[in-house]
């Protein structure tokens, strides 16, 4: 593969609702095979970032460029090329399994042989042949989200678009779900997918963090980590629950997340390194009479990313997808 | 398939596709199922039973003075008209009246002693007939059906007896009802049922197939795909279609079954009217459901829509009797057109071919809700 290409482009993509923005000038660059995370709470402006990109929303401001195609001028000849999973199942309840699938490819224009063997890869590739005829309304959480993108994939899109696709799905099913992601995207389709859980957001090749419709940062899930380097510290202790009031109430603490017995302690920026903060953070504990308290530095986790971006900081903010993907 | 299809094809392809699944979705659904059978069997066992005008089986006395041939077969009639039902035969009058009185009986039948003898000399034979008239339905009834019978029977003695015994025969013109001789309420009702069947089940199957799609979200997903619209919403209409005809065919049989209402005209023609008026329902329904956001908020609409059909269409009024601005109203109505067109083709035995212009009233309709659904009909949300 020569230089990867650039399937996904936007520049200050922007949608109001009335005085609400929702997205608000977003830049993007994905390349071909990505697994690219949108990673955000609730109103954040993932959903609608999707939309855009998608065609179903029209944009208020900005440019988008999906596969070549402008949208959302060039909406209807990207569809063929696309598959969408929308945040609910979007699935026919009263349609069997193989009926569902059928009909989405049917409708994405795969028809008679090419349809019948597409039929037999995704239901072998996706385990889903021992319910090949029962009723989607029968089934569990856990199958319709796995029917849910074999019916985004029987047509072989080149991009994927995945709206939360996991919300709700047990962790075994989240697991083999990510698994089957990779697997697709190895075989060169690109992957959008918005999520909740950081330990899928941590997988994805790159992380697209937004906050209030922006983008709060953007990078390898490594790099925004490496940016908290030197900023978090372990503590264990004794008494947890009054040791974590104990130290909310240094300066240096950004914020501290209880771990068990262990509380994981996220520094402010302007904190002297992990080393240095961890023996203050020691003595502070001995002092206040919690005998035998230990502190060493610690690894970041994407949730201390969170915290930082919450609180307004800015993270490593990689804008291009080229340099940000190899 | 070897070659890559025509764009064409993939399209038909396409909207056989949605043809298809709408009809599996349909058919799994037993709410939807029992709307499309349960309606019109409730209606027309509603409209046909309840809401029945005629009155039949009138407890009778018979005040038989005459005791001929004649006077007994007069009897017989009266029982076969099913209007009087003899249940006494009283030997005087007065007895008789006592009866009426007590309400033991609605109808009294005097029948002359010298009935015979004046009827074949042409003086003028006089059956009176005394109605239970507190009860003015069933005093109509008796009029009308006295009447009838002694019109026939003065047509049987025109025949039997001298040329100046004609002049005074008993005769008093009544109207016959030509295409209702009976009266009977539901070979009215019935025709104009199977248009205000349809009218309300199929402007709410489509309205509802769409906005369901839009409350579970599976619409959302459709839109993303490379389905036109156009497709869509013939894929989500032809279904209907044949819906449609299986309901007039369903609402024909019941009233030919339980009212023998008659079929007169040609069913191929039925059909080719009811199609078209299916087709300006179905795409009213698109119309209601893009604005609609739940199922409940179509069925209100729909209803907005119903109700005038029902009223002003000629369905339960006559639509000459009704007020100008009424008519107006009901002339834009497809209903008031497929009633003609579907009493025109069972009562009458009327070609379709003689109705165009109601024909044409229904299809103009049909273009212009049809316009308006796909200028409503975006595939985007928000």
């Amino acid at each position: 593969m020569s230089a990867r290409e650039t399937v996904v482009e936007t520049h200050a993509l922007t949608r109001r609702f009335g005085d609400t923005v929702a997205v608000d000038g977003v830049d993007l660059a994905v390349a071909r095979g990505e697994v690219f995370g949108f990673l955000g709470p609730n109103g954040s402006g993932k959903s609608t970032l999707m939309r855009m990109l998608l065609g179903l929303l029209l944009p208020s401001a900005g440019r988008a460029r999906v596969l070549g195609c402008e949208i959302p001028r060039d909406a209807e000849r990207l569809r063929p090329s696309v598959g969408y999973m929308t945040q609910r199942f979007s699935l026919y309840e009263e349609l069997t399994v193989e009926e569902n699938l059928r009909f989405a490819g049917e409708v994405f224009g795969v028809f008679g042989r090419r349809l019948r063997a597409r039929l037999d890869v995704v239901i072998a590739a996706h385990a889903l042949g021992p319910f090949r005829r029962r009723r989607v309304g029968a089934l569990s959480g856990g199958w319709k989200q796995r029917l849910a993108l074999a019916v985004a994939t029987v047509h072989e899109p080149q991009l994927l678009v995945l709206d939360e696709p996991t919300a709700g799905v047990d962790p075994q099913s989240r697991r083999s779900f990510w698994e089957r992601l990779f697997e697709l995207a190895a075989g060169g389709t690109t992957i959008l997918v918005s999520t909740h859980y950081m330990d899928e957001a941590v997988r994805c090749h790159r992380l697209c963090v937004l906050r209030d419709g922006r983008r709060a940062a953007l990078g390898t899930p490594a790099v925004l980590l490496g940016a908290l380097r030197g900023r978090v510290v372990e503590c264990r202790v004794d008494r947890i629950e009054q040791a974590i009031a104990q130290l909310a109430k240094a300066p240096e603490v950004a914020s501290i997340t209880q771990l068990g017995d262990t509380a994981h302690v996220l520094l402010t920026p302007d904190a002297p390194p992990a080393e240095l903060a961890a023996e203050s953070l020691r003595r502070r504990l001995e002092d206040a009479g919690f005998a035998g308290a230990a502190a060493t530095p610690g690894a970041a986790a994407l949730e201390d990313v969170f915290v930082a971006l919450l609180r307004g900081e800015r993270l490593a903010d990689a804008p291009d997808a080229a340099e940000g993907a190899s | 398939m070897t070659e890559r299809p025509s764009r064409a094809l993939l399209s038909l392809w396409r909207v056989v596709a949605v043809a298809r699944k709408e009809l599996l979705q349909l058919v799994r659904d037993r709410l939807s199922l029992g709307f499309i059978v349960g309606i019109p069997s409730l209606q027309l066992l509603l409209f046909g039973y309840a809401i029945n005008l005629d009155v039949r089986h009138i407890p009778t006395a018979i005040v038989d003075q005459s005791q001929t041939a004649l006077s007994r077969q007069l009897v017989g009639e009266l029982a076969a008209t099913q209007t009087f039902r003899p249940v006494r035969a009283p030997k005087t009058e007065t007895e008789a009246i006592r009866l009426l009185a007590a309400s033991e009986v609605g109808a009294v039948v005097v029948i002359p002693p010298d009935l015979d003898r004046r009827l074949y000399r042409g003086r003028g034979a006089e059956i009176s007939i005394l109605a239970d008239a507190s009860n003015p339905t069933v005093a109509a009834a008796v009029a009308a059906a006295g009447e009838g019978l002694g019109n026939a029977i003065a047509l049987r003695a025109q025949v039997g007896a001298r040329e100046d015994a004609v002049r005074g025969a008993p005769l008093r013109i009544a109207v016959v009802p030509f295409y209702n001789p009976e009266r009977r309420t539901p070979v009215f009702i019935v025709p104009g049922l199977v248009g205000v069947i349809l009218t309300m089940t199929m402007m709410l199957m489509t309205a509802l197939a769409v906005v369901r799609e839009r409350e579970r979200g599976t619409f959302e997903f459709l839109i993303a795909t490379p389905v036109r619209r156009s497709e869509l919403m013939i894929g989500k209409i032809v279904p209907y279609l044949i819906v449609g005809q299986i309901q007039v065919a369903l609402v024909l049989t019941l009233g030919a079954w339980i009212f023998d209402v008659p079929i007169h005209g040609s069913l191929v023609d039925l059909a080719l009217g009811a199609g078209v008026f299916v087709g300006a329902m179905l795409t009213l329904g698109l119309v209601i459901s893009a604005p609609a956001r739940t199922q409940f908020q179509a069925v209100q609409m729909a209803f907005f829509f119903f109700l005038p059909s029902m009223l002003l269409s000629g369905f339960m009024f006559p639509f000459d009797a009704m007020p100008e601005p009424a008519q107006w109203i009901g002339t834009v109505l497809p209903l008031t057109h497929f009633l003609r067109i579907a009493r025109g083709i069972l009562l009458k035995g009327a070609p379709l071919s003689s109705m165009l212009d109601e024909v044409a009233a229904i299809a103009l309709f049909g273009a212009v809700t049809l316009a308006l659904a796909v200028r409503t009909f975006t595939k985007r949300i928000g």
